[in-house]
Order: structure tokens, then sequence, then C-alpha cells
């Protein structure tokens, strides 16, 4: 339970953290928190050869809101987030579901940007960013680009990041005036693994998007009718049943499917009702 | 760029309960293995390290972490409290820790050190917590002899008299 050895980084400026990762290609891994790679380096589940610590870097260290897309940098710890005061009312539904991401005593180290990095099915951030249709800005040493959260989360643990790339951001879009939104998750405890989780965004025009973790390999979104509309609950097992469920130790697959359609039709319905 | 090579020892410094110390680490080395093997603060207890039971929490620049999801070359300049630092004079007890005693929150007590230290953070950034908060703050932890029932009620009655004693944080 130590981990394998690794050379340690600690840069001092994004410039600096680039060229590392640059130079050491696949056998670099970033460390920000540390929450969900530390846990992976102990039982040595990743072996990377040098690690590179990007959070001595301060201007990754920002949250900004501008022309209606909050940007959250690569050092923004999750417990600032939660406690970043616009956060009610520019992010709802990552409010609703900040009590969730982990415990108290993760959140305080965690980084935002590290839960997209590492891209566990289950966790809450990389629901919020598909749900939101939020973007991953990635940089490395000679370009940058942003990638949609639909093509950034390639598989269980994988994303579009390549080697020599890291996340340097990632852009929620603020909420609408008059859109609704929800957020329910089952899980054993608050901070353990979803089971399932479920977030809905209702818009005033009538578009209600659902958002489904913890069953597939990624986060999986759909297009819904009202809940009203006859063909909403086919539509909503059809999903269900698309999501390829899995039986492992937690829960079985029937159960998670079960989940998510009644926890998928109550979040729609929360959502629709707090539309205006 | 400071580079710490894997096989190298290098200093790490930084501030526990309150005074300045410097360990020898390597970069693999974790924050509960630099206080226990090498400072000798075996307050701090090791469970699972890797992150589920809460044992090894101390307070990392006033918050609470886990010490085993932290390399000890991350903790440099930071400010580092431990069980250690919670008695307000050698061999004496904070409140905290004497309604652990008065309302037996503790059996073998493998728990009790991260957990002090989680209430201890609650408290001091919410003295008012309500009991909802305690529960949640709890739930970064992993009791397995106790019982959660007596540790809330130590909590409760600790933030009671903390209460008192200091009125203006009530
Ligand atoms: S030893 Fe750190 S959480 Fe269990
Ligand atoms: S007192 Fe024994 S584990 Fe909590």
């Amino acid at each position: 339970m130590k981990p394998a050895p690794f050379d340690y980084v600690r840069a001092a400026s994004l410039d600096e953290a680039l060229s590392a990762l640059h130079e050491a290609g696949d056998e670099a891994r970033v460390i920000a928190g540390g929450q969900s790679l530390v846990p992976m380096l102990n039982m040595r589940l990743a072996r990377p050869s040098v690690l590179v610590d990007v959070m001595r870097i301060g201007e990754l260290a920002r949250i900004e809101h501008r022309k209606g897309m909050i940007t959250i940098g690569a050092g923004v710890r999750q417990a600032q987030l939660e406690r970043w005061a616009p956060l009610a009312g520019t992010l709802p539904l990552v409010a609703s579901m900040m009590p969730w991401v982990g415990h108290a005593q993760t959140r305080s180290r965690g980084t935002v940007c590290g839960s997209f990095a590492h891209a566990d099915p289950s966790a809450e951030l990389p629901l919020a960013l598909l749900a939101l249709e939020g973007e991953v800005h990635l940089r490395s040493k000679k370009a940058r680009r942003v990638l949609p959260a639909a093509d950034f989360f390639l598989g269980m643990m994988a994303t579009a990041a390549q080697p020599g790339e890291m996340v340097e951001a990632i852009g929620l879009p603020a909420h609408g005036i008059g859109t609704g939104t929800a957020f329910a998750e089952v899980a054993r405890r608050h901070g353990d693994f979803a089971i399932v989780a479920c977030a809905a965004i209702a818009r005033p025009g009538g578009a209600i998007r659902l958002a489904v973790g913890g069953v597939a390999d990624t986060p999986q979104a759909i297009a819904l009718p009202d809940p009203s509309d006859p063909d909403f609950d086919d539509r909503l097992n059809e999903f269900a049943w698309a999501l390829n469920a899995r039986d492992d130790l937690h829960a079985s697959a029937r159960y998670r499917r079960d989940l998510v359609r009644s926890l998928g039709r109550r979040t729609v319905e929360e959502a629709v009702s707090c539309r205006s | 760029m400071p580079k710490l090579n894997r096989d190298t020892r290098t200093d790490v410094t930084f501030t526990l309960n309150g005074k300045k110390v410097t360990a020898r680490s390597e970069p693999r080395l974790l924050l509960t293995d630099l206080l226990r093997h090498e400072l000798g603060a075996t307050g701090t207890h090791v469970g699972c390290e890797h992150g589920v039971c809460g044992a090894c929490t101390v307070r990392i620049d006033g918050e609470p972490a886990r010490a085993c999801l932290t390399l000890a070359a991350q903790a440099e300049g930071a400010d580092i409290q431990t069980v250690e630092g919670l008695e307000p004079e050698p061999g004496g007890m904070s409140p905290l820790q004497a309604a652990f005693r008065e309302h037996f929150a503790l059996q073998c007590g493998f728990c009790t050190a991260g957990i002090l230290i989680s209430l201890k953070a609650l408290f001091d950034r919410k003295p008012g917590a309500s009991e909802q908060e305690i529960r949640e703050q709890l739930s970064g932890h992993l009791c397995r002899c106790t019982g959660y029932t007596p540790i809330v009620r130590a909590a409760l009655a600790a933030q009671a008299q903390m209460r008192e004693e200091e009125p203006r944080n009530a």
C-alpha cells in the first residue's frame, strides 16, 4: 500500500508544468489534490514515473464568471467551489451535487478538474459537465483545444486527454433564467460511489435533458418529452436498457434500470416543477 | 523548477502543531508515514491507506484532510495540525477530548484521532453546526466498534460546552 517510486516536479508556472509533461510523455501524471490519484498510486494501479504538481500555480486556482460561462481552473479545490458565494445562483445543479462529492475530508483537497480528468463513471461532477453541456479546456506545450463534455469522456476512467496534455480548466454555462434543474442520487451513504445518479434540466422553451451516471462506463444523457407525454415512460425505459447496466458488488443491473426509471422520472418532474 | 528525484531524500518543511519542523522524505513518502516514522507523531493512525476510513485525518491549512492521500512533498510550507495539537497543555484534554471520555465515545480509539480533528475543524469553521452537519462530517469516518451514537452525543456536548465558554461564537 505504498506508491512505487516516481520523480516529483513542483511546477511554479503553467509553462513549467507543460514542459515537464511534454518531456515525460505518457510516463507522467498531473497531481492536483491527489484524492483520486493517490489511492491508485498506493494500490499501485497507477505507476507513473513522474508526477507534476500543479497546485502552486496561482493562475490555475481561479473561478471566473464571464459572458455566461463559469470557468473553473485546474487548481480549484472542490471545497473552494462549494463555498464560492455565487454558486447557488449560477450553477444550482452543481450546488445541489456538492454534498455528494466525496466527503468534506476529501473535498478539502480534491480539485474539480481532477474529478473530470479521473473520469470515474459514478462521479457527480462529470455528470454535471455532461448534463450542462460544458466544455473541457485541454492544454499541452504546443497546443490548446476545447472539447465538449460528450467527446471528452471516452470510457471508464478514460478521457480524450493525450500524453503531454492536461486539463487546464472546465467551462460550465451559467444557469439560464427560468430553467429548472434537479439532482438525485442513490448511494449507500453520502460520499460513497453512486449506484445511480440523475441530473435533469428543463428549459423554459420545453426542452428536457436527463443525464445519468453510475450505470454505463461514462455518464450518458438523453433528450426527453414532458413527463406528462404518453411516450415519456417508454423513452426512459429504452434509455435505461441502452445503458447496458451490469451486476456488481453494489447493485444488480435490474436494480440499476429500476432506479434509472424511477429516479429519472422523479428528477425530471422536479426540474419541470421549478422551471418558470 | 524544483524536481525531486525518486531516490533522493530531500527536506520537507512545514508547521506541525504550531512548531516549524523539517524532515527528510523521498517523493513517494505519504504524509502519514512522514508524521509517524520520521517525526514520531504517532497520534495520527493509519487504517486503509486509500482514503476510505478517515483514521489518518489531519488538518492541512485548517481543513480536515486524509494524510494517507497526501504526499509529504505536497505538505511543503503547509500548516498542519494533528491530534497531538489538540491538548491545551501537556497531558491535558480539550473540551472535545474530555467529552469523548465522558460519553464513552471511544472503545479501541483507532478512529478517534481522525474524528476529533474533523470535528475540531467543523466547530472552528461553524461553531453552531447542526446535528445533521455533525453527522455529515462524521460520514467521512468509519468507527468499527463504538458506533456513532455516543460519538454524536459527545460532539453535541462538547459543542454546547465550547459555546458556553466562548459565547461570542454562539
Ligand atoms: S488511512 Fe487514510 S483514510 Fe484510511
Ligand atoms: S473506537 Fe474503535 S474504531 Fe472507533
